[in-house]
């Protein structure tokens, strides 16, 4: 066989982009951190000296401005990744399973996070840690419990590309469930007690515009942390990758069984391109 | 001994074979062999096969549903120990029902793809022309046999120890939401068993992937069963439950029945 | 039929981190047949299940009886039968129902079936579960249902292992190249796995050796010898 000086191209996906072109994670992360800093400050000075105090809960009235953009937030994140799990089963791309895992990931932090202030509120309010009668809160707990398998379902699959496939089928299944469960709780808690923590569709002005201010700086947040660990890990991998080409495949030690996508396909992406159809064979 | 060999070629091939079961043309015979076995076997008759094999093995076996049916009887004793009564009714009747109805389930979806991911049984089938959604349609199809003749037995088990009302009056409407709610949990179980059986957890992961999915079944199937015990035609559940039970069944199905290929690949 | 009955260019099959197959090429002539060498972990099975559908590639290409795997591997699959380390039968059921069942799923009528558990001397325990049989008997059993469907290609991994001298006897017919056909046009393609040289060598057409999922070895077989092998083992 031809033993060439070429590193190991066998790695290449055929078709892969110019030479030297790097999937950038990277780009445009400071701006975006920078506009994050800001929306979160304003939010908060709008919270803490602009939004009125509500007659009947008073200073724990506020915890709703997190509150509720978490929820929102975690909720749209759920079924964003659900989408990119949708592109990951139809273009079989990893960067898109990659992609859904930070963003479930992440969604799944901001779940607890919602739970955590509901429940704040919730003893506040109510004096009891958790209530029933909230249908959100008790949406988000199976919300939770069921998100909450995503990564021991990830951990129990070794093949890394069967991995990604069977996380994906959860992604969308999941991601569908969530609306469908809403749907089911609020009529079951309707259907016991009226809704006690108050509706967020009639806020009078000034805490509307708080409410939105802070959605908006919520969403930043996100999408800023989701972008810090796409970066992070797709620069890790890209180390690897450098160092597989460098000291060969068998030298690298191989990473430990993860519950996250390994991402050696993504970064094989960065090396030499593929030699087109050559046959190797002895003569 | 006639060995294969010495049969002709078209005698091999046509006596061999059936005629397509959209009663399509018959695959010609003096065709060059490239032609040959392009044709996909259709969905019904897989599905069929597919059926016929499982309800073939769990006859020869026995190995969910009896089981299924003697837990969930236990589970009634249990459940009169646990909490202290003779006789439930209302609302806590029906969650005791529901509860009970869908842990047994569990162990028949925990078992609904074992014997194809240990002995080949996904290989065989994906060598094979078929459509790969007939897998999900046959297994969601068994599961739900397994589900009706538990029900059968849990019912009545019901009814003889803990139901402290009549079961007859409302024994109609028991039926339409128990068949609404058997196929959300075989659509959702066939899918999680599916996604559980061949990962390294798989007892513990069924149970833990399938119970939160199975939330909107319970509410709308508990609700419907303990309405019916309340209103004033009580042989008909609140409608309301019943088409969440439906949209619950009607969506999962679809999403299941377009995913499920994707779990059978290697 | 003067299109190779199997084409494959720069195959590439990743396993996580490794590489299962790594830049495989080869050209099959249809009705030759193709037997693969190479130790454990060489990337033999891999090859086979790529071939039979099984996998996909991640890159290259690979054209079996004229269709492509990555977009068409559904035309393929009805004509393509594999004979793995496992039989695919389920040993609850019997031989004849396990057989059926297959019939069923590839649209092949009963006659069939009763042929073929005639022709591996299985008929008188075709009314048994698969479990109370022995190893031997099941493989016969699989062989069978490897060639149920009549597969213009057939993908053997080591089909002799498990068998007695006179099972061989029996199964060989049903998996040689003469195969059920007649005439030259209908010789079967096949890819054998062998870890025996000398039977592997007889039955040979091309040659290919796997080591760590590379081929280092693609000749015909004819310019082979045992020595060529059995380097590939060191």
């Amino acid at each position: 066989m031809e033993r060439s000086s070429q590193p190991k191209a066998g790695l290449i996906k055929r078709g892969s982009r110019a030479r030297g072109e790097t999937p950038a994670y990277g780009g445009g992360l400071r701006t975006l951190s920078v506009a994050t800093v800001i929306a979160v400050t304003v939010s908060l000075s709008l919270v803490f000296f602009y939004a009125p105090l509500e007659a009947e809960q008073g200073f724990l009235q506020k915890i709703f401005y997190v509150h509720v953009p978490l929820a929102i937030v975690a909720l749209c994140g759920f079924v964003l990744g659900g989408l990119l799990a949708i592109a990951h089963l139809r273009t079989r791309d990893p960067r898109w399973d990659y992609r859904s895992y930070v963003v479930i990931h992440m969604s799944l932090i901001f779940a607890v996070g919602t739970l955590i202030t509901g429940s704040i509120w919730a003893k506040g309010s109510w004096g009891h840690w958790w209530v029933w009668s909230e249908p959100t809160l008790v949406s988000f707990l199976i919300v939770f419990l069921l998100y909450a398998t995503y990564q021991p379902l990830r951990f129990a699959i070794e093949d890394p590309e069967r991995q990604a496939r069977y996380a994906s089928v959860f992604a969308i299944t999941a991601g569908a469930f969530v609306p469908m469960n809403f749907i089911a709780v609020r009529l079951s808690t309707a259907y016991l007690h009226p809704r006690v923590l108050g509706s967020t569709s009639n806020l009078p002005g000034p805490m509307a515009l708080t409410f939105l201010v802070s959605l908006l700086a919520m969403s930043l947040l996100f999408a800023t942390l989701c972008k810090y660990e796409l970066t992070a890990k797709h620069t890790r991998a890209q180390v690897r990758a450098l160092r597989r080409r460098l000291e060969g495949q068998e030298e690298v030690r191989r990473a430990p069984r993860s519950a996250a996508p390994s991402l050696q396909h993504v970064t094989a992406m960065t090396s030499a391109p593929a030699p087109g159809g050559r046959t190797t064979g002895q003569r | 001994m006639t060995s294969v060999q010495d049969l002709p070629p078209q005698d091999v091939q046509r006596g061999g074979m059936q005629p397509p079961a959209q009663g399509g043309a018959e695959p010609p015979v003096e065709t060059a062999p490239p032609l040959r076995g392009l044709r996909q076997t259709g969905f019904a008759s897989t599905v069929a096969a597919l059926l016929r094999k499982e309800l073939l093995l769990e006859l020869r076996t026995l190995e969910s549903v009896p089981g299924m049916s003697l837990f969930a009887v236990s589970t009634f004793v249990v459940f009169h120990f646990a909490l202290n009564r003779n006789s439930v009714e209302g609302d806590l009747a029906a969650g005791i029902l529901w509860v009970t109805l869908l842990f047994a389930a569990m162990l028949g979806v925990n078992r609904l793809f074992v014997a194809d991911a240990d002995q080949g049984g996904f290989d065989a089938f994906l060598l094979a022309p078929v459509d790969r959604s007939a897998m999900f349609v046959a297994k969601a199809l068994a599961l739900l046999a397994y589900l009706v003749v538990l029900e059968l037995v849990a019912v009545a088990a019901f009814a003889l120890l803990l139901l402290g009302s009549p079961l007859g009056p409302a024994l109609p409407g028991l039926l339409v939401t128990l068949a609404l709610g058997d196929i959300g949990v075989a659509v959702i179980g066939t899918l999680v068993a599916a996604l559980a059986v061949r990962t390294r957890a798989r007892d513990l992961l069924g149970p833990l992937l399938a119970l939160p999915l199975f939330v909107p079944i319970v509410i709308g199937g508990a609700r419907a069963t303990d309405d019916d015990r309340h209103e004033q035609h009580p042989a008909w559940p609140a409608l309301r439950w019943l088409l969440t039970l439906g949209l619950y069944d009607l969506v999962f199905g679809l999403i299941a029945f377009a995913l499920f290929d994707f779990l059978l690949e290697d | 039929m003067g299109q190779a009955a199997v084409e494959v260019h720069g195959l590439v099959r990743r396993y996580g981190e490794r590489d299962a197959l790594s830049d495989v090429s080869l050209s099959l002539a249809a009705g030759h047949t193709l037997v693969v060498f190479g130790p454990n972990g060489a990337g033999k099975t891999t090859l086979l299940r790529v071939l039979a559908t099984l996998l996909r590639p991640h890159a290259g290409s690979v054209r079996v009886l004229g269709s492509d795997l990555i977009h068409d591997a559904w035309q393929v699959r009805g004509r393509v039968g594999l004979l793995g380390h496992e039989p695919l039968l389920y040993r609850e059921l019997t031989a004849h129902e396990n057989l059926r069942f297959h019939a069923r799923l590839h649209g092949i009528g009963e006659q069939r079936v009763v042929e073929l558990l005639d022709a591996v001397s299985m008929s008188a325990r075709a009314a048994e579960p698969l479990r109370t049989l022995s190893r031997g008997m099941v493989q016969r059993v699989a062989v069978a249902r490897a060639v149920l469907h009549d597969p213009q290609l057939l993908l053997l991994d080591e089909p002799y292992a498990n068998l007695d001298p006179a099972a061989v006897e029996l199964v060989a017919p049903l998996i040689g190249a003469g195969g059920d056909r007649d005439g030259a046009d209908g010789l079967r393609t096949r890819v054998i796995c062998s870890h025996d040289p000398s039977r592997g060598l007889t039955e040979a057409d091309v040659v290919l050796g796997l080591r760590g999922g590379r081929p280092v070895l693609l000749r015909a077989a004819s310019e082979v010898d045992a020595s060529d092998i059995a380097e590939l083992y060191r």
